[in-house]
């Protein structure tokens, strides 16, 4: 792994404007911000699975719209090989979005239900000048057969195949743009267990054949431990915890990660918990509470956490924002 | 000391079409509950799971027909009329659906709701109802309750809506409760506290449970027995424990493998070749031939009867020892 990173995020914030209801209006309310991103800070290295995981509305898909360029940060920074990719128009624009590819959870509502899966991927191709000529088809069939489609799938719909398949024709389309990244958010979260394995097997092979950068967002926290080097635990919109992924599963440093990790359930009946490992529900983003956001849950919050809010700062194997990630017991 | 059973099932058959060609999504299931019991119902999605828990109940629909026999206290809730139905369903035995908000009222609130299924199924008087409806909320949760009384389903977190549904199912004290994937919707730190609170409840109130999932996982953590489906059959039934640690079937030993657990880092996963057969696509034999590794010739057609191991486990594969040497086999390569 080289030293530069290949993605630098820097304190990037994402808020949305709600529209102002009427009776909001009529009372001259302010309008209600969502902060989604709260000065996130992060390095992807090339060539590695970053995993990403938090509890539902935490940011994870706004900060993969963010990279992939589909939402425009409200404050912040996003570098790609040191250069800003914030502001990019036109040609420059068009480059970094070949580059950095997303994936979504149902490739159905992204694929073109009147395309069949050839006139998919060569308009893919073609668009962005991947290929001419005779080449275009050729490179169809070498995508089909890197993704592991059937003989003669290229001429078939996309409701014609399985959840599974309609991965891998996502799959295939991300990868005809010859990108450096992708950003799969819940790649596999909607397919059933015994075909999810198939779908991560093939991601993992095609990351090292290739050697892609891939950022991977979860939550089924096994899968995410499996196929990621280092890990980002999101909570609020910011990053509370980010390390390599074995130490950081196996010990995890900041309070709020602890708390995730147990409430996985084990497939262990021996480890069985009576009591929850956590308490309360993730606070409303549209009022982010100051100090530490994660005080209200925290079984270790001090009066220092209400006010202050801590910085990610070296912790365990990684980096933790936690003002007593020292004292913790076990840390 | 084993408790008594409380709900049998006895070749349940589902199906659904022209009944020349019927689509069977439910196919000889046999199983039983007993007293204050935790019987997970695992499978991936289409294999019959929640159609079994319609059947149960009688409300299957569009136009289901139903086979076999429900005995639920010396009944056979199958061949009930409808009136004599609507008597034990909703308060006897209750359900909670995966998505509340579909089973919720979004026109009235949370507190009327639960009131409406205490008229139904209790004879308190009215200023009993309110005071019942405010337990029930506090019971599963919810905090200040009383003060939420009056608030509309949408005003609700799904994990507290899961909570209130949770309260309008114990509304009737029911003896058994089907809980139809009630926490895939959640994020695993709600689902644990809903999991953990159904338990606790279950054991209090002395509750026997069906819970439906596709996670294992939340079997091991919550179930004291567990019934693998597949393709509308059990294929696997038995001790929790038991079968997480000792499975036998091919498809619950491929699932187990299937999920990474005590395996390097980025390495190849098991999976399990191809996709779950469409119902129309139903071989007459084992449902799981063309995509288990260890199939013969009498797979496809002979089905295999779910027969009785000791300890209580029931597997129906024809070929045990083929499945434990291949899987011990890919054990001993790694
Ligand atoms: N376009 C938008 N307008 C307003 N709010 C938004 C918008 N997109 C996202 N949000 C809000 O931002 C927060 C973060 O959402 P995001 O989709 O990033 O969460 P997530 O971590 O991906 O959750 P999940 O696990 O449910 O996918 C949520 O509160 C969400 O409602
Ligand atoms: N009304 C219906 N008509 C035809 N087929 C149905 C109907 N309802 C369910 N099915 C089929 O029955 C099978 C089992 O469904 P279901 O019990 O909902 O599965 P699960 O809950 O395990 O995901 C599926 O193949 C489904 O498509
Ligand atoms: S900073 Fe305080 S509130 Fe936040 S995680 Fe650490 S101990 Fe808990
Ligand atoms: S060996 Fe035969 S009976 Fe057993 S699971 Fe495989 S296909 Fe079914
Ligand atoms: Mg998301
Ligand atoms: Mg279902």
């Amino acid at each position: 792994m080289s030293l530069a990173p290949l993605l630098s995020i820097r304190d990037l914030s994402m808020r949305f404007t709600k529209p102002r209801s009427l009776a909001d209006a009529v009372a001259r309310r302010p309008r209600k911000v969502v902060s989604a991103l709260n000065g996130v800070e992060l390095d992807v290295m090339p060539g590695e699975t970053l995993g990403i995981v938090g509890e539902s509305g935490c940011g994870k898909s706004t900060l993969a719209r963010c990279i992939a360029g589909l939402n425009r940060p409200t404050a912040g920074d996003i570098l790609f090989e040191g250069e800003s990719v914030v502001g990019l128009k036109g040609a420059r624009r068009r480059a970094y979005n070949r580059r950095v590819q997303m994936m979504f959870q149902d490739p159905y509502t992204s694929l073109n239900p009147r395309m069949t899966v050839r006139d998919a991927l060569e308009e893919a191709i073609t668009v962005h000048g991947m290929r001419s000529g005779a080449a275009v088809g050729r490179r169809v069939e070498e995508l089909l057969d890197l993704v592991r489609l059937p003989e003669g799938a290229a001429d078939k719909y996309p409701h014609e195949f399985s959840g599974g398949q309609r991965q891998r024709i996502g799959i295939a389309r991300a990868l005809a743009l010859e990108p450096t990244c992708l950003v799969a958010d819940e790649l596999v979260s909607a397919l059933d267990v015994s075909v999810q394995a198939q779908v991560v097997n093939l991601l993992m092979e095609l990351q090292d054949t290739l050697g892609l950068t891939v950022l991977f967002v979860a939550h089924d926290l096994r899968l995410v431990r499996h196929v990621s080097h280092r890990v980002a635990v999101i909570y609020l919109g910011a990053i509370v915890e980010i390390g390599p992924s074995g130490p950081l599963f196996a010990n995890p440093v900041h309070p709020y990660s602890r708390a995730l990790l147990a409430a996985a359930p084990s497939l262990d009946p021996a480890k069985r918990r009576r009591k929850p490992a956590i308490a309360g529900e993730l606070p409303s983003p549209l009022d982010v509470p100051p100090g530490c956001p994660f005080h209200l849950r925290c079984p270790h919050a001090g009066e220092i956490c209400r006010r202050e809010k801590p910085a990610l700062r070296p912790a365990g194997a990684g980096l933790a924002a936690c003002h007593f990630a020292e004292a913790l017991p076990g840390a | 000391m084993e408790k008594p059973v409380v709900l049998a099932v006895r070749d349940l058959r589902t199906e659904f079409g022209p009944a020349a060609h019927p689509l069977v999504a439910v196919d000889g299931v046999s199983f039983e509950v007993r007293e204050g019991e935790i019987l997970g119902l695992v499978g991936e999605s289409g294999s019959g799971k929640s159609i079994t828990l319609r059947s149960i109940l009688g409300i299957v629909q569009p136009r289901g027909r139903v086979f076999g026999q429900i005995l639920w206290k010396g009944r056979d809730l199958a061949a009930l009329d409808e009136t004599r139905l609507r008597a034990v369903r909703g308060r006897e035995i209750a359900m909670i659906f995966q998505e509340p908000m579909s089973s919720l009222n979004p026109l009235l609130t949370v507190g009327l709701q639960i009131e409406e299924n205490l008229l139904a199924h209790t004879d308190l008087d009215a200023r009993a109802r309110k005071a019942r409806a405010v337990e029930l909320l506090d019971m599963v949760g919810i905090p200040a309750a009383r003060s939420r009384l009056g608030d509309y389903p949408h005003e609700f977190s799904g994990g507290m809506r899961q909570r209130v549904m949770i309260a309008i199912a114990l509304a009737s004290n029911p003896r058994l409760l089907l809980a139809d994937e009630p926490t895939t919707a959640l994020d695993v730190t709600i689902q644990d506290q809903i999991l953990r609170l159904i338990q606790s409840l279950a054991e209090e109130l002395g509750m026997a449970m069906i819970l439906v999932t596709h996670d294992m996982a939340v079997v091991a953590e919550t179930c004291d027995r567990v019934a693998v489906m597949y393709g509308g059959r059990l294929c696997e039934t038995g001790e929790t424990a038991a079968v997480i640690g000792d499975a036998r079937h091919p498809y619950t030993l491929g699932l187990l493998r299937s999920i990474p657990r005590d395996v390097p880092p980025r390495t190849p996963l098991y999976s399990i070749p191809g996709a779950p057969p469409a119902l129309s696509a139903m071989p007459a034999g084992c449902a799981f031939t063309a995509r288990c590794p260890v199939a013969g010739s009498d797979c496809r057609d002979a089905r295999p009867p779910l027969a009785a191991l000791s300890g209580g486990r029931h597997v129906a594969c024809h070929r045990l020892p083929e499945a434990a040497a291949f899987f011990s086999a890919r054990e001993a390569a790694r």
